[in-house]
């Protein structure tokens, strides 16, 4: 694998800009990560925005208003932390959602009907 | 043999547009390049604070305060954003900070410049955020995920950060004579450090280059300075003011302005560390952070409490 020489804007090679030694992974004190759910108005479902880092839900509540909400881009927030969220197997999808693709009776368009059947 | 596979797998869904997710199977060099160029972009943000920062106080009005507020307040939240989306490629937050203010990690070398006179927070909206857009918007299409997502958001709130710029220019170039002069001072001293900001020259060795290769970047840092140069030459016309560079024209042949050459000695002195401003920029950041501790703790040590109350209950 070649490696990237060519560098762009907000890519600046560490190797010749005089960058020193990387620095000792430390012992975590960072606060836990919170997803960030927001409905943008009544009738709407939430949804997934970001994420971010704040000592307890509460704290985490206040600074998705001020980083997600700048614009009136909701009116209600959830947040959960992110390590109790689960996720499916990204190389499990062969199984998991193969089984559909071939069910295509499942989908309206698969009956063929006569074109004046009105409401329907 | 298996990593052949994987990675043509992969390459495969970048042809095809498929965005990468965070759990994904990604070359090493990939996850590497996005961890590097995602959290210097972070750092970019947080860094640009502190330039029109200086300003917050001083500003002209109520009205120019409250919007450089607002700007900064955005720059923020553009950084923690970004700060997450490098999260999900396995880089701890503490880590990246660490690496900033070791000096390991770089940020975008245009803010190690000062801002010297109000008509500045114009040229930094203006000309720096401008620059900034030209590559965010490319960014909005980057190939992985998180990233791409991040820049949709910064994308939307940034065009407010351009147009307050021009309009800060474009009220001091109608100004008083010391107004209008102090208008083109400060576009003299930010047009090349603006246009350094889209990196190096292309090589010829366009081949090897991998970022273009898994659409992490769609054009390269020429294309897009160019794209920067032709619209900067025209708006400026708007000010009633002049580019700091003699050799710009209009070259009808390539439908394109001609511009002179960068000083690249410059760009690489203030990468390396010695611009006029980088000491007293990391020394705010690290002073910050330091100042910051005992909050960080005191909040860490609430929940903890509050946690343990819960549980008693």
């Amino acid at each position: 694998m070649q490696l990237i020489r060519k560098f762009y804007y907000g890519d600046i090679p560490e190797e010749t800009g005089g960058a020193a030694k990387p620095a000792s992974t430390s012992s975590s004190s960072d606060w836990p990560l919170w997803e960030v759910f927001i409905r943008s108005k009544q009738g709407l479902e939430h949804k997934h925005v970001g994420s971010l880092h704040a000592a307890d839900a509460n704290m985490a509540i206040e600074n998705a208003r001020d980083v997600y909400t700048r614009r009136s881009e909701g009116i209600s927030i959830w947040v959960v932390e992110s390590k109790h969220i689960k996720t499916s197997n990204p190389e499990a999808s062969a199984e998991l959602y193969e089984p559909a693709q071939d069910k295509i009776y499942r989908h309206p368009t698969f009956y063929d009907l006569p074109d004046e059947i009105k409401h329907m | 043999m298996e990593n052949l596979t994987f990675e043509t797998h992969f390459q495969d869904k970048i042809d095809q547009e498929i965005k990468i997710e965070p759990r994904d199977w990604m070359p090493e060099a990939y996850r590497k390049t996005n961890i590097r160029q995602i959290s210097q972009h972070a750092h970019s943000e947080i860094v640009g604070m502190l330039p029109e920062g200086n300003w917050i106080s001083r500003a002209p009005s109520l009205k120019r305060k409250a919007i450089l507020l607002a700007k900064v307040q955005d720059e923020a939240g553009h950084g923690l954003y970004l700060y997450a989306a490098a999260e999900t490629l396995g880089l701890s937050r503490e880590q990246m900070i660490e690496d900033l203010h070791s000096g390991r990690a770089k940020y975008s070398s245009i803010f190690n410049y000062p801002t010297l006179t109000w008509a500045d927070m114009g040229a930094i909206g203006w000309l720096v955020d401008g620059a900034a857009i030209m590559n965010q918007v490319m960014l909005t299409r980057t190939s992985y995920g998180p990233y791409a997502r991040a820049m949709v958001r910064i994308c939307k709130e940034e065009s407010f950060h351009q147009r307050q710029g021009f309009e800060i220019l474009l009220v001091l170039s109608k100004g008083s004579e010391a107004q209008k002069a102090m208008c083109q001072d400060a576009i003299n001293r930010w047009w090349w450090p603006a246009l350094m900001m889209f990196g190096p020259r292309d090589t010829e060795s366009t081949n090897s280059d991998m970022s273009m290769k898994w659409k992490i970047k769609r054009k390269s840092n020429d294309e897009l300075r160019q794209q920067f140069v032709d619209m900067i030459a025209q708006q400026v016309t708007l000010l009633g003011m002049t580019l700091p560079d003699t050799e710009l024209r209009w070259n009808e042949q390539r439908g394109h302005y001609d511009f002179g050459q960068i000083n690249w000695e410059e760009f690489w002195q203030v990468v390396k560390g010695n611009g006029p401003c980088n000491k007293e920029r990391l020394a705010a950041r690290k002073k910050a952070w330091d100042e910051g501790r005992w909050v960080r703790e005191a909040a860490t040590a609430y929940a903890a409490k509050q946690k343990q109350k819960q549980k008693a209950a």
